[in-house]
């Protein structure tokens, strides 16, 4: 370690190339620092959610202790009745996967026609999508509820999947995907061989969207699972709540000294986002780049 | 198959393909109007009335205000056209004496603090990592792991994150283990007296003020930045190779490329990051409420943390909602978002078709005069 100052003006110092190993080592170090600060949080909690609430309340580890089964034992027995891990899951996964699928759809056909046809209000639809995309839902909150009162549609999954038919981000983002991948003469081929417009669309132009219906779709379906305003204005029910709505219970009186039941708990909403990533990774911060290149 | 044929139009002697485009779009248009446009309009008429709900099926108004305060059915707007006050519900939030305005304007204030704590670090950070990845001169390697493990809260459900927080923070939590281990390594060295030492108690940092407040932002930085990251690394990667060549030529050095070339090309991408940012931020709910519900946060906490869109939450989700007064601060709501968002609506707007709706209309113009005869 020859040059040990972070040498800004590298080639005046002359001792450029032990400068850029010393930025190098500084670099590893501070992002070996953020990685570890991202997943602290998580491993503190598996490993909390193994050991029981004495060792909790008295130490600090990183090493699993055996309590695992225990805590969940307690935490399924305490689960019945009152709320249940495992059923609002399935009510997320239920409402997650039919908005993304709906969406998606309604989304891909909506850029499809932006693209392929030339209507008169074509431009104008275009503009009004980009106009809208920023709005918050949030902000016609009590407009939605009363709709949905006046629906008879609260209390049920309707109002937290039909909404997402209406994607604008996901038409915006689709078009400009379609304006790239899809030469309008497979369409004009496809015309000529007799396909219906319909038919055209499905087998034609879906399966070329492919990798962009795959990333749209994992955000689609995330936004939807981890989504907590809505399903917590919408839903009574205990046996309807959504797993968002579930995880604020994990803190009630019923667990106050049950530290490791607590953090068995987290784990257990934690966990399918994390396999969820740990499997897709790659498309999800792709996703993320491609969808941030707007110019 | 007849049915299926497309319909020839023989005025103009080729198929008319362009009502599919109506059918086609369709779908999203219906959904948009019923679940988001009407809902939005209702929200605006609310806002201009005062709207109770005071029992299952049972509703006070919505009646408009009369500019002396009192109230008369919303059926008897135009009885009472001149008279009706519309903006009664926005007076009473900026008036300061109305414990409503306190409510708002405090929700405002909360959710701009805690914005600004968490966005400055977030993308400074992010800008500095982006532009170390993406520097030719330093390759540096591992880059796919640390984007791995730097994204990851960011996917994670953000209420698991809250209560994980909340518990780490809590009474009984790890950071209090530690300040514990750490009082009793500075008795043991000597470093503070036994009275400093007794002195020492848990603090339940959700319960208080500008901890839990810090917390919230700390998390929301934790979450994002990450993502911030991806997001300017392929901003930057989106800038022509050929000008960090020339200027590595041109024996320009790293500082001297970062603010001459990546920083200036990259103001577009980074005012968009800064206004979704703003929009993203100003929704802030799932973690400040969790944090701080009212139930169990102190009331200083829950003050100091209690974001817009929390508090429209708790104002349509009480036993007696008062929808009028909701209604209003989302349209605040709406009005600020607006506003930044008109911003993103200019950047983003096709550039490539308005120039060619610009030709087109020029074609047209071109076409019609020479059909007039006027050529020259």
């Amino acid at each position: 370690m020859a040059a040990t100052t972070l040498n800004a003006k590298g080639e005046k110092v002359g001792n450029y190339s032990a400068g850029i190993a010393v930025q190098k080592t500084f670099i590893h170090i501070l992002c070996v620092f953020l990685s570890i600060l991202s997943i602290l949080p998580f491993w503190i909690m598996i490993v909390n959610a193994t050991r029981s609430s004495a060792e909790i309340q008295n130490s600090l580890t990183l090493i699993p202790s055996d309590q695992f089964a225990h805590n969940l034992e307690i935490l399924l027995k305490n689960s019945q009745g009152s709320f249940d891990i495992f059923k609002s899951m399935l009510n997320s996964l239920i409402i997650s996967t039919s908005s993304t699928v709906l969406g998606l759809y309604s989304s891909c056909l909506a850029a499809y026609a932006l693209v392929v046809y030339r209507f008169k209000l074509r431009s104008a639809m275009y503009t009004f999508i980009v106009a809208i995309m920023m709005i918050p839902t949030q902000v016609s909150t009590v407009g939605f509820i009363n709709l949905m009162y006046s629906f008879n549609m609260i209390d049920t999954f309707w109002p937290l999947i039909l909404p997402a038919i209406a994607a604008p981000a996901t038409v915006f983002f689709m078009r400009q995907y379609i304006q790239g991948a899809l030469p309008l003469e497979i369409v004009e081929a496809s015309r000529i061989d007799g396909c219906t417009e319909f038919g055209t669309f499905n087998k034609i132009a879906l399966p070329i969207m492919l990798p962009a219906v795959a990333t749209q779709g994992i955000f689609a379906f995330v936004t939807s699972w981890n989504n907590m305003y809505m399903p917590s204005l919408i839903i009574n029910s205990i046996d309807k709540k959504t797993l968002p709505i579930v995880v604020q219970n994990l803190s009630s009186n019923r667990y106050q000294t049950e530290y490791g039941v607590v953090y068995c708990g987290l784990t257990l909403t934690v966990l399918p986002m994390l396999i969820v990533y740990i499997f897709l990774s790659k498309y999800i911060i792709e996703g993320v780049a491609l969808g941030s290149v707007k110019e | 198959m007849k049915g299926n044929a497309p319909q020839i139009k023989r005025g103009r002697g080729r198929v008319n393909y362009s009502r599919y485009g109506y059918f086609f779009v369709a779908p999203f248009f219906i959904a948009y109007f019923v679940f988001s446009l009407y809902p939005l309009l209702t929200t605006f008429y609310y806002s201009a009335t005062r709207y109770f709900k005071i029992g299952v099926g049972e509703y006070l108004g919505p009646d408009f205000y009369l500019k002396d305060g009192s109230t008369v059915k919303s059926a008897d707007f135009f009885a009472n056209f001149g008279n009706i006050d519309l903006f009664h519900n926005f007076k009473d939030i900026f008036d300061p004496a109305s414990a409503n305005s306190q409510a708002v304007l405090g929700s405002f204030r909360n959710t701009t603090i805690m914005w600004l704590i968490n966005f400055f670090p977030q993308m400074l950070l992010a800008l500095l990592l982006a532009a170390w990845f993406t520097n030719a001169r330093l390759r540096v390697r591992g880059q796919g792991a640390y984007k791995f493990f730097i994204y990851l809260p960011n996917i994670i459900t953000a209420a698991s994150i809250a209560m994980l927080f909340k518990t780490l923070f809590g009474h009984s939590g790890p950071v209090n283990l530690i300040r514990e281990w750490w009082n009793n390594v500075q008795f043991d060295a000597g470093w503070i007296t036994k009275a400093e030492y007794d002195a020492f108690e848990k603090i339940n940092f959700i319960r208080e003020g500008w901890p839990s407040r810090l917390i919230i932002a700390f998390i929301n930085f934790w979450m994002w930045y990450g993502h911030t990251m991806i997001v300017l690394i392929a901003g930057i990667l989106g800038i022509s190779p050929s000008l960090y060549e020339a200027a590595q030529i041109d024996g320009a050095n790293n500082t001297q490329i970062f603010y001459k070339i990546t920083l200036p090309l990259l103001k577009p991408m980074l005012t968009y990051t800064l206004i979704t940012s703003l929009i993203g931020g100003l929704q802030m709910f799932d973690i400040p409420k969790l944090i701080s519900m009212r139930a169990e946060a102190g009331l200083e906490a829950f003050n100091m943390n209690q974001t817009v869109v929390y508090l429209i939450s708790e104002r349509v989700s009480t036993i007696m909602p008062d929808y009028g007064m909701a209604s209003a601060i989302a349209i605040l709501l709406f009005a600020v978002t607006a506003v930044f968002g008109a911003m993103i609506f200019f950047m983003m707007r096709d550039k490539d078709e308005i120039e060619q709706r610009k030709k087109e209309k020029a074609a047209i113009k071109a076409y019609k005069k020479s059909l007039r005869g006027g050529v020259n």
